[in-house]
C-alpha cells in the first residue's frame, strides 16, 4: 500500500506546530499503525529529518501509552487501541491524518506526545483504598457478591488512555474519574472512603482544567475498553449522596 | 586475552540466608534484622528505579513505613509498566480448593520447575509469603475472578495439580499493578514519594563501595541531573528485548541493571531465558514486538504440522492421516501440556525439519476442530472468546474455522542481577527486586509466578531487609555533585550521549537492535551450540564496532528525543548480548530454558549435569569486551532432591 501521511509536527511545548505531509510505500496491510509510523520514522531519520514523536509502550493494547487522534477519531476507525489498529483498515492510496489528543488539560509534549498528568493527580486525590502492606484481613473474611465484583471489573479494565477526553467535545474527563470512583465504591473494601473519594476525585478533575460532561456520548464510544456511559450517572450518584451527606454532618 | 578466557574468582560462599529448618528461616531473618526507629525513617532517602510490580510495590511500602522515597519511570506515568500486560495469574499457596495444596508443595513445585537451578531458602519464603499477597491485593481492591458464593475463584496454571492460580480474567497483571500504582499515588499524595516519571536512570553512583545515587536524564528536556540516597532499589524489569522480537514492552530495557553491573554488580544466570511456546508468528520484517497468547489455550487446543516438508496446501485440504500431532506422538502422557521450553522446542524443530505452515514457514497449527466438536462453539467462545478475538483482530483470521499458528517468542528471563537472601546485590546498597533479579526461577520460570515473586520482593520482602542495611549504616557523609566520582560518572554519561549524537553515520538505531536480536534468537535462542555461541561472539564486537561507526541519531540532547533514548539502549544490548553468549556456553549442560544440543539424552530430551552445574554463575565486570571473572554460588537441596524430568 502507497500511503500520504498529514502529521501534527510540533517542536515542544512553547512552539506552534502544523501538519506536514509525508508519502509511504511498501506498507503491508498485516502492519500495526504504529509499526508503519515506524516505517515512516526510519526513512525520517535516514533522510536527516527528526523522526515523528509518539508515545507507546506495549503494543497489545494494555498500557495505555498510545494516543493518536486518526482522521479525526481517537485511535482511529475500529474500537481498539492505535497500537492494536492495523493497516488493512486502509486502503491504498489513503491519506490519513494524524494528530495528537487535542484537549487544554493535555498539553502537547512534542509532535504527538501530550502530557497526561492530570489523570495521575486524579488519581492520587482519592482513586485508591487506604490499605497499608501488612494491614489486610485474610481474603476471604469478607465476601463480595459476584455482580459487584464483575461490576468492578467491568470499570478497572480503564486503561488511562486519555480517548475519553480527545474525544469529548469539552474535553471532560468524566469517563475516566467515573471509572476508578465506580470500581473502588461498589467494593466493601473500598466503603470507608465511598464519600470523599468521590468529592475529593471530582474537585481535582475540575481543577486540572477538564471541560464539563454534556452526555454527547463520544467518550464511551471511543473507548478502546468499553467502558459503559452508565458509569458517570453512577458516579453523579454517588456525588450526589456524598454531597447530600456532607450537608447533614 | 579473549572474551571467552574468563578466570573463576572466589566462589560466592555467603548468601545471607538463615540456617535452620527452611520453614523458619525468613522468620529468623527477620527478627535478627535491625529495624530502623519509625522517626528517623524520613531521615533515610532511598531511591527506586522503576514503577511495575515489584517496584510500584517496593515504593508505596517503604513510604508507609516512614521512609523518603525518590522514584523512577520512564513511561509518562507509573501506571504503565509492562508488568500490565500479564495475563494468566498470580500463584498463592492458600488452599483454598481443599485440594491438597500447601506453602511446601508451591515451594517443592518451584524447584523443580525451575530445574533445580534456584535457592532453596528464597524459594520457601516465596511460597511463604504468597498467601499474604492475596489478602494485600484483596483490601486494595483488585478485583479478582470470584464465585457466586462471594469467594474468590482460582484455577489450574502451567500444568501443575492444583488450583492455586487467582486471577482477573485475562488481566490480572493489569488489575495487580493498579493495586499497586493506587497505593503508590496514596503516598505521592501524602508528599512521602518523589515521583519522577518521563525519567530515565542512566547510571549507578557508587562512593566508598556503597551505592549512593543514580544519573538520570529527563526524557522531556534531556536535561542530565544526578539524585543522591541512602540505598538504591533497581525494579527495572527484565532483558528480553536483547532479542529485539520479544513480548516485552517496546521501551524495557537493559540499561538499569547493565549499567550497576559494569560498576560492580554481578551478573547472574544471564544465559537463562524463557521461551513461550504460545505466540502468535511474525508477519514480515516490519514486526516490532510479538503478541502472547495464554497459554491456557494448549488445555483444549491441538497442535500439528503436515507430515509432509513444503507442504503448501491449506489446513482444512490436509487429511487427518497426513497431520503430524507431535506432541501428542513423542509425548503421549502429557501430549500438548508439556512444559514451556520442551513445547518451544518441538515446534522449532518441525520448523527447522521444513514442515512449519504460514509466511516463511515459522509456525504451527493450534487447532481447536475437535474442542468445537466436543464442547460445542458456544463453550469454547465462553473459555477463549477473548483470545480468539484479540487473534483474529491481529491476525484477521478467524480461529473458530481456520486453525491458529503459533510459534515461541522470548517472554521472560530468568536471569539477572545476583542478590543475596536480603535481595542486596554485591554493591552494598543496591537492591534488586522482581524481574531485574536472578533469585527465585531458577532455569525455568512457572506460569504465573512473576507476579508472586514481583509482589512479593517488593510489599514484603525488602521493606524488612533494607532496614536492616539503613539501621546497620545510619550516619553516610552526605554526597553533592561536587563529589569527584559524582563528577566522573556524569562526565561519563554525558560523553556517551554526546558520542551517540557526534558520529552521524547512516543506520538507525533499529537496524542495530534488530541485527543483534536476529543473532541472538539464531545462536543464543531455543537451542544454542558450542560453534554457534562461538559465532555470535565473533559477530557481536564486530557489530558494536560498526555501531560506533554508523550510528545515526538526529536531533540534539537537550530535548525529547527518542531515537537517542533508543540509540544509548542498544548500547548497553551490544554488551549484555556477550555476557549472555559466554554464560550460554560455559554451562555445557541442559537446564530448564537452556537447551545446549551438546547436552541430551538419546532420545532428544534436555540433559542436566548437577554434578558439574549445580551452581548460579554469578559474573563479575571487568572492562568492554574483556572477558569478565566468574563467581559460583554452590546450590545446595536439603529438601527437594534433584531428579531428571521426565514428560514421556
Amino acid at each position: 500500500m502507497k500511503l500520504t501521511l498529514r502529521v501534527w509536527r510540533q517542536k515542544n511545548a512553547g512552539a506552534e506546530g502544523a501538519m506536514s505531509t509525508y508519502e509511504v510505500d511498501d506498507i503491508s496491510p498485516d502492519m500495526s499503525f504504529l509499526e508503519m509510523l515506524d516505517v515512516l520514522n526510519e526513512q525520517l531519520i535516514l533522510s536527516g529529518e527528526e523522526p515523528v514523536a509518539f508515545d507507546h509502550d506495549c503494543r497489545e493494547g494494555i498500557c495505555g501509552a498510545c494516543s493518536l487522534v486518526i482522521n479525526g477519531d481517537a485511535h482511529g476507525p475500529e474500537r481498539t487501541t492505535t497500537c492494536q489498529l492495523h493497516m488493512r483498515s486502509f486502503k491504498d492510496g489513503d491519506t490519513i491524518d494524524i494528530e495528537p489528543w487535542r484537549a487544554s488539560a493535555f498539553p502537547v509534549i512534542k509532535d504527538l506526545v501530550v502530557d497526561r498528568s492530570a489523570f495521575d493527580r486524579i488519581i492520587q486525590a482519592g482513586g485508591y483504598i487506604t490499605a497499608p502492606t501488612g494491614a489486610a484481613p485474610e481474603a476471604h473474611a469478607t465476601p463480595v457478591p459476584k455482580a459487584d465484583a464483575d461490576f468492578a471489573f467491568e470499570h478497572a479494565e480503564c486503561i488511562g488512555c486519555g480517548a475519553c477526553v480527545a474525544a469529548c467535545p469539552n474535553g471532560a474527563a468524566m469517563l475516566f474519574t467515573s471509572a476508578k470512583v465506580n470500581h473502588l465504591n461498589v467494593l466493601p473494601q473500598g466503603a470507608p472512603e465511598r464519600e470523599s473519594r468521590v468529592l475529593d476525585m471530582v474537585a481535582q478533575m475540575d481543577a486540572e482544567g477538564f471541560g464539563g460532561c454534556t452526555l454527547t456520548g463520544e467518550c464511551a464510544t471511543a473507548c478502546p475498553k468499553g467502558i459503559p456511559l452508565m458509569s458517570i450517572t453512577s458516579m453523579n450518584k454517588e456525588w450526589l449522596r456524598a454531597t447530600r451527606k456532607a450537608g447533614k454532618r | 586475552m579473549t572474551y571467552t578466557d574468563y578466570a573463576t574468582g572466589a566462589p560466592v560462599t555467603d548468601t545471607k540466608a538463615p540456617f535452620g529448618p527452611v520453614h523458619e528461616r525468613w522468620d529468623k531473618r527477620r527478627f535478627e534484622a535491625k529495624l530502623v526507629n519509625p522517626a528517623n525513617r524520613r531521615k533515610h532517602t532511598v531511591i527506586v528505579v522503576g514503577t511495575g510490580l515489584a517496584g510500584g510495590s517496593a515504593g508505596a511500602t517503604l513510604a508507609e513505613q516512614g521512609y523518603h522515597v525518590v522514584q523512577f519511570c520512564y513511561q509518562d506515568s507509573p501506571r504503565r509498566a509492562h508488568s500490565i500486560a500479564a495475563q494468566g495469574g498470580i500463584n498463592a499457596a492458600k488452599n483454598y480448593r481443599n485440594d491438597g495444596d500447601s506453602v511446601h508443595r508451591l515451594f517443592y513445585d518451584t524447584v523443580k520447575g525451575g530445574d533445580f537451578r534456584a535457592r532453596e531458602s528464597n524459594v520457601h519464603r516465596l511460597a511463604q509469603i504468597s498467601v499474604e499477597i492475596i489478602d494485600q491485593c484483596v483490601a486494595q481492591g483488585v478485583p479478582f475472578a470470584r464465585e457466586y458464593g462471594g469467594l474468590l475463584d482460582t484455577r489450574s496454571f502451567g500444568g501443575v495439580q492444583v488450583s492455586r492460580t487467582f486471577y482477573a480474567r485475562g488481566q490480572t497483571g493489569q488489575q495487580l499493578l493498579l493495586g499497586a500504582y493506587q497505593a503508590l499515588s496514596r503516598q505521592i499524595a501524602a508528599g512521602n514519594v518523589e515521583m519522577h516519571p518521563r525519567t530515565e536512570m542512566l547510571d549507578l553512583i557508587v562512593v566508598d563501595g556503597r551505592a549512593r545515587g543514580i544519573v538520570a536524564r529527563d526524557l522531556i528536556t534531556g536535561k542530565i541531573d544526578t539524585y543522591f540516597a541512602d540505598a538504591v532499589v533497581l525494579a527495572s524489569g527484565g532483558y528480553g528485548n536483547v532479542f529485539y522480537l520479544s513480548t516485552n514492552a517496546m521501551n524495557s530495557n537493559a540499561t538499569a541493571i547493565w549499567r550497576a553491573h559494569r560498576r560492580g554488580a554481578y551478573f547472574a544466570n544471564p544465559c537463562f531465558t524463557q521461551i513461550h511456546p504460545t505466540c502468535i508468528p511474525r508477519t514480515g520484517d516490519h514486526q516490532s514486538k510479538l503478541t502472547l497468547m495464554s497459554e491456557s489455550l494448549r488445555n483444549d487446543g491441538r497442535i500439528w504440522v503436515p507430515k509432509a516438508k513444503g507442504d503448501t496446501r491449506p489446513p482444512h485440504r490436509i487429511p487427518e492421516d497426513e497431520r503430524d500431532y507431535y506432541l501428542e506422538r513423542i509425548y503421549p502422557s502429557f501430549g500438548n501440556l508439556v512444559p514451556r521450553d520442551i513445547a518451544s522446542r518441538a515446534a522449532k524443530n518441525v520448523c527447522d525439519e521444513g514442515r512449519g505452515v504460514g509466511p516463511g514457514g515459522q509456525g504451527v497449527y493450534l487447532d481447536f476442530a475437535d474442542a468445537i466438536k466436543r464442547m460445542g462453539r458456544k463453550a469454547v467462545e465462553a473459555k477463549y472468546g477473548n483470545l480468539f478475538d484479540m487473534y483474529q483482530r491481529i491476525t484477521d483470521e478467524d480461529p473458530y474455522e481456520v486453525p491458529m499458528r503459533i510459534y515461541p517468542a522470548v517472554h521472560y528471563t530468568m536471569g539477572g542481577l545476583w542478590v543475596d537472601y536480603d535481595l542486596q546485590t554485591t554493591i552494598p546498597g543496591l537492591f534488586a527486586i522482581g524481574e531485574a533479579n536472578f533469585s527465585d526461577h531458577g532455569a525455568n520460570r512457572l506460569g504465573a509466578s512473576a507476579l508472586m515473586q514481583g509482589l512479593a520482593d517488593g510489599y514484603f520482602v525488602l521493606p524488612a531487609t533494607i532496614n536492616d542495611y539503613l539501621a546497620r549504616n545510619p550516619h553516610q557523609d552526605p554526597v553533592t555533585e561536587q563529589h569527584p566520582v559524582v563528577q566522573e560518572v556524569l562526565a561519563e554519561t554525558e560523553d556517551r550521549i554526546n558520542l551517540l549524537l557526534a558520529v552521524d553515520g547512516d543506520r538507525t538505531p533499529d537496524s542495530f537492535h534488530r541485527e543483534l536480536g536476529e543473532l541472538m534468537w539464531e545462536f543464543c535462542g531455543m537451542a544454542r551450540s558450542d560453534a554457534g555461541l562461538r559465532k555470535a561472539l565473533e559477530r557481536i564486537p564486530q557489530i558494536r564496532e560498526e555501531f560506533w561507526r554508523r550510528i545515526k541519531v538526529p536531533g540534539t540532547g537537550e530535548e525529547f528525543n527518542q531515537s537517542l533514548e533508543k540509540a544509548n539502549r542498544v548500547v548497553d544490548y551490544l554488551e549484555l548480548a556477550e555476557l549472555m553468549c559466554l554464560d550460554a556456553l560455559h554451562r555445557t549442560e541442559s537446564c530448564g530454558g537452556h537447551f545446549r544440543e551438546e547436552s541430551q539424552t538419546p532420545d532428544g530430551e534436555a540433559a542436566r549435569k548437577d554434578e558439574e552445574f549445580s551452581y548460579a554463575a554469578a559474573w563479575e565486570f571487568t572492562s568492554t569486551g574483556e572477558a569478565p571473572v566468574l563467581h559460583k554460588e554452590d546450590l545446595v537441596f536439603e529438601y527437594v532432591h534433584p531428579t531428571q524430568r521426565s514428560y514421556a
